[in-house]
């Protein structure tokens, strides 16, 4: 595929992605501070939100799966993660995260694993989403194009 | 006596011895004869040897012969009347002969002589009456130095003061010591210029007040000849005092001297101007005399009228330049005193001004601030439309204090222009954004065009320009109750100044300025044309705002065409008619920044672009934040905006990097109370509020706790996550300026 149909690829996704609310504002706001002093600013920022997530929704799970549950402990991890999320723009993940903790501040087990679960989910849906994101740009800069941003 | 002689003797008898008386007397008259002619010559001779001239000596010396021998005759006469000898007889005879001789000689000389001797003496006549006539006019002469020379002592005397009353009684006094007069008068015309007051004599002292009609036709016939005429004694300007004298009264001359109107000056038209008025000078001799007015004496008087003449016009002049004189020092005296009481009264307003501008501002403020801070309390539906009222009011009444403040100081010229580098674009846009609310809540479009050649930044009062499109464009917004308001800008060319509208305003353009020409067409309610003079007119109301349309405070397009005079440019309004639109445009004139300026410029944020804005210059900052992700979002976006960023990932490692060189340290209080300690830690670890950095914490809890407690531990703002590029980069820029910052949660 050319350069061309590449870009138009990109930027369809990336509406995509922001029409369903993987991704909000924030997201671009991150693609600004990408410029030729840290071209893969974005990229390393979203590489180091993946390693994070994997060690907190880790640390959930061992915490949800202790006995007695330490809600206070739970809600610590999800407030991290909250903030992360909040950093990098991943909206769903956020709102979740914000669910968990009104089930972690109610002492809602069943709302907290149900949440961890969503979690989960949302998170790999953003992994994938990002990752092809993230070769769609690859491609078009072999190819020589420059990557369009998010108006 | 002849007889015939007898023959016998030489004796001469003489006939009659018996007339002896007769004989006798003969004897005696010729001896005197003789004695009378022998004495004739000698006396004559005495005296002509006496007298030095005589030119006949030779015919005196005939005469003396001829008398001499006549009365040798007569001598020899006495002889004869008794006997004689004969010697005697021829002596006598030879006299005789001799003298008959001398006699005809001198008779015929005489009538050479005589004649001579006769023209002689009317020659002496002819002489002596030459002689007489010249010392008569030796006379005149002396006379009329004399004169000449009383008139120059008099003319002296008048000319040495320029006092009118002075002049005239002098004059008279002269005069009559000169002229030897009885009386001298002078009749002046009144002020209505219909009669003649008498105004000085000479012997009474204070004349009481006779008028006489001006157009008497003796009167007329000395106003008519500028010499002196004689007139009637018993005319009314000769009858001054009651006749004293038995005889004649004396000869009275009248002359005119003419005045100087002043009401029409005219120099050059001196002495023959037709509207000239004259007084009237009469002179009288004394009574009783047999004098007579000689003609030297008329001149004397003529002249001397001339004299006083000139010498009245020059008081006059005088008098006029005095009264001028005084008036406008008089009147200097006022204007002085009224600049004065000017210039305390401004001085006087700019204080008070200056007093209720503070005054009146303070508890304006009060109430807006407080009011705001009311809004955000919990209020109910009701009070919450109450707070906003009493918002909104004092919004409007705070505007309405400085655009009288600010009329008041452009009226009177002490407002000046700050003249300062700024972005046009920035202007124009700034106020969209600030009308952009108004009129999408009316639902009105509104466009902003600005041309291509607008140059982006200008010279100027960024603020003033501001302020006036702002109020232009605020009365488009208010005055439309529905359709469109557009917005246009453009470099004016020197050909859209030929507007028939604005004839008198002629600008000219140069290297270092430019006309920037603002177009605000509404489609709104318009204006009558004949309301349009009365719109820039302070505190007038146009009558055609319906009254449940908005209110204007009526001073907007005052001090607006007051700010685009001071940038010396041109304001109007024009507008079709009612529910027509109204269409404002004005020109301002702006400086073009020259190539240095635009450096400093640089720091005016840029809108557009991804590149790097080195705006903080390497500002030093730490970063406090235990998650990674947030940490290096947070540390991308101050390297983005050119900050030297040092990340640490808790609070030890904070404290540890720490130093004086950190301008600002963003810790995140997300954790609990670790960033609250840390905040303290490091106001404790630099003792001098200047060497420390500034606290900013990041937090995404929205509450008013999390603020309190920030505030409490002495943190110098507060920034909610998530954070924009714009949002630090205001936020940045508030912190170094102001050094605190506390978002509004």
């Amino acid at each position: 595929m050319d350069v061309l149909q590449l870009q138009r690829k990109l930027r369809e996704h990336q509406a995509a992605m922001i029409r369903e609310g993987f991704l909000d504002d924030q997201f671009s706001q991150l693609q600004k501070l990408q410029d030729e002093s840290s071209p893969d600013f974005v990229i390393e920022v979203v590489k180091m939100f993946f390693d994070d997530s994997e060690n907190l929704l880790n640390n959930m799970t061992r915490a949800l799966g202790q006995v007695p549950v330490d809600f206070k402990q739970v809600d610590a991890h999800v407030h991290q993660y909250k903030g992360s999320s909040a950093s990098v723009g991943a909206a769903r993940v956020k709102n979740v995260c914000a669910t968990f903790r009104n089930f972690c501040e109610a002492q809602n087990l069943e709302g907290c694993v149900r949440c961890l679960q969503q979690l989960q989910h949302e998170y790999s849906l953003l992994k994938n989403n990002l990752q092809y994101l993230f070769r769609l740009q690859e491609e078009i800069q072999a190819a020589g194009g420059s990557i369009p941003t998010i108006e | 006596m002849w007889f015939k002689a007898p023959e016998s003797c030489n004796c001469i008898e003489p006939q009659w011895p018996a007339d002896e008386l007769l004989v006798k007397y003969q004897y005696i008259s010729d001896f005197f004869i003789a004695l009378a002619y022998f004495s004739i010559p000698l006396e004559l001779i005495y005296f002509v040897k006496k007298s030095a001239v005589f030119p006949y000596r030779w015919v005196l010396v005939q005469f003396g012969a001829f008398i001499v021998l006549c009365g040798a005759t007569h001598l020899i006469n006495l002889w004869t009347f008794t006997i004689h000898t004969r010697t005697v007889a021829i002596v006598m005879t030879a006299a005789k002969v001799l003298t008959a001789v001398v006699s005809c000689i001198t008779a015929l000389m005489l009538v050479h002589i005589i004649p001579d001797l006769l023209s002689v003496k009317t020659r002496e006549l002819f002489l002596k009456n030459k002689a007489a006539e010249l010392d008569r006019e030796m006379g005149l002469i002396r006379t009329q130095e004399e004169t000449g020379r009383h008139v120059r002592m008099l003319t002296h005397e008048i000319r040495s003061t320029l006092d009118r009353h002075t002049i005239l009684k002098t004059t008279l006094i002269e005069l009559g010591r000169t002229l030897a007069l009885e009386e001298c008068a002078l009749w002046m015309p009144t002020r209505t210029g219909l009669e003649l007051q008498l105004a000085y004599t000479l012997r009474q002292q204070n004349p009481v007040g006779y008028t006489v009609p001006i157009h008497l036709p003796v009167i007329n016939q000395v106003f008519s000849s500028n010499r002196a005429v004689k007139i009637s004694p018993n005319c009314p300007v000769a009858r001054l005092r009651p006749h004293t004298g038995k005889y004649m009264p004396g000869e009275v001359v009248a002359v005119r001297v003419p005045l100087l109107n002043l009401s029409n000056f005219q120099i050059y038209d001196w002495p023959e101007v037709s509207t000239r008025s004259y007084a009237l000078m009469v002179l009288m001799l004394p009574s009783d005399s047999a004098r007579q007015w000689h003609v030297h004496e008329l001149e004397l008087v003529e002249v001397v009228a001339d004299q006083v003449a000139v010498a009245l016009s020059h008081a006059a002049i005088l008098e006029e330049s005095m009264r001028a004189r005084n008036m406008l020092m008089e009147q200097n005296v006022a204007l002085d005193l009224a600049r004065r009481e000017a210039e305390t009264a401004i001085h006087a307003r700019n204080d008070f001004l200056a007093v209720m501008n503070h005054e009146m501002r303070t508890p304006m403020h009060a109430i807006i601030a407080l009011s705001s801070l009311l809004q955000e309390t919990e209020l109910t539906a009701e009070q919450r439309l109450m707070v906003e009222t009493i918002l909104k009011s004092s919004n409007l009444l705070a505007t309405l204090i400085n655009d009288v403040l600010d009329l008041s100081r452009l009226e009177d010229g002490s407002l000046q222009l700050e003249t300062t580098t700024f972005s046009l674009h920035s202007v124009f846009r700034e106020v969209l954004s600030l009308i952009k609310p108004v009129a999408s809540v009316k639902k009105l479009s509104l466009t902003l065009h600005l041309a291509s050649d607008l140059p982006a930044y200008a010279v100027g009062d960024d603020k003033r320009l501001m302020q006036t499109i702002l109020n232009v464009v605020g009365n488009a917004v208010k005055f439309s109750k529905e359709g469109s308001i557009s917005i246009s800008a453009i470099v004016a060319k020197p050909e859209s100044f030929k507007d028939a509208r604005i004839p008198e305003f002629h600008p000219v353009s140069s290297d270092n300025h430019f006309y920037l020409r603002v177009q605000v067409k509404d489609s709104g309610s318009g204006i009558h044309p004949q309301d349009i003079p009365k719109l820039f007119t302070k505190f007038a109301q146009s009558q055609a705002v319906t009254t449940k349309g908005p209110a204007g405070s009526g001073l907007g397009l005052a001090i607006c065409r007051r700010f685009v005079n001071l940038m010396e440019g041109h304001i109007w309004i024009e507008s079709e008619g009612i529910g027509k639109g109204c269409t404002v445009t004005f020109f301002v004139k702006l400086g073009i920044p020259d190539r240095s300026n635009e450096s400093k410029l640089a720091f005016a944020p840029k809108v557009m672009g991804n590149h790097v804005t080195t705006n903080f210059g390497g500002l030093k900052v730490l970063v406090m934040d235990d998650n990674g992700v947030n940490r290096s979002v947070t540390k991308g976006l101050l390297l983005h905006l050119g900050c030297d960023v040092t990340a640490a990932g808790s609070s030890e490692e904070c404290l540890r990097i720490i130093s004086p060189e950190h301008r600002v340290v963003f810790m995140d209080v997300c954790t609990g109370l670790d960033g609250y300690e840390l905040a303290i830690r490091i106001q404790e670890k630099f003792k001098k509020r200047q060497d420390r950095p500034l606290i900013v914490a990041l937090t995404g809890n929205t509450n008013k706790v999390t603020k309190e407690n920030c505030m409490r531990v002495g943190m110098d703002g507060l920034i909610l996550k998530p954070v924009s590029v714009d949002k630090m980069r205001g936020v940045l820029s508030e912190l170094l300026e102001h050094r605190v910052l506390f978002e509004a949660i």
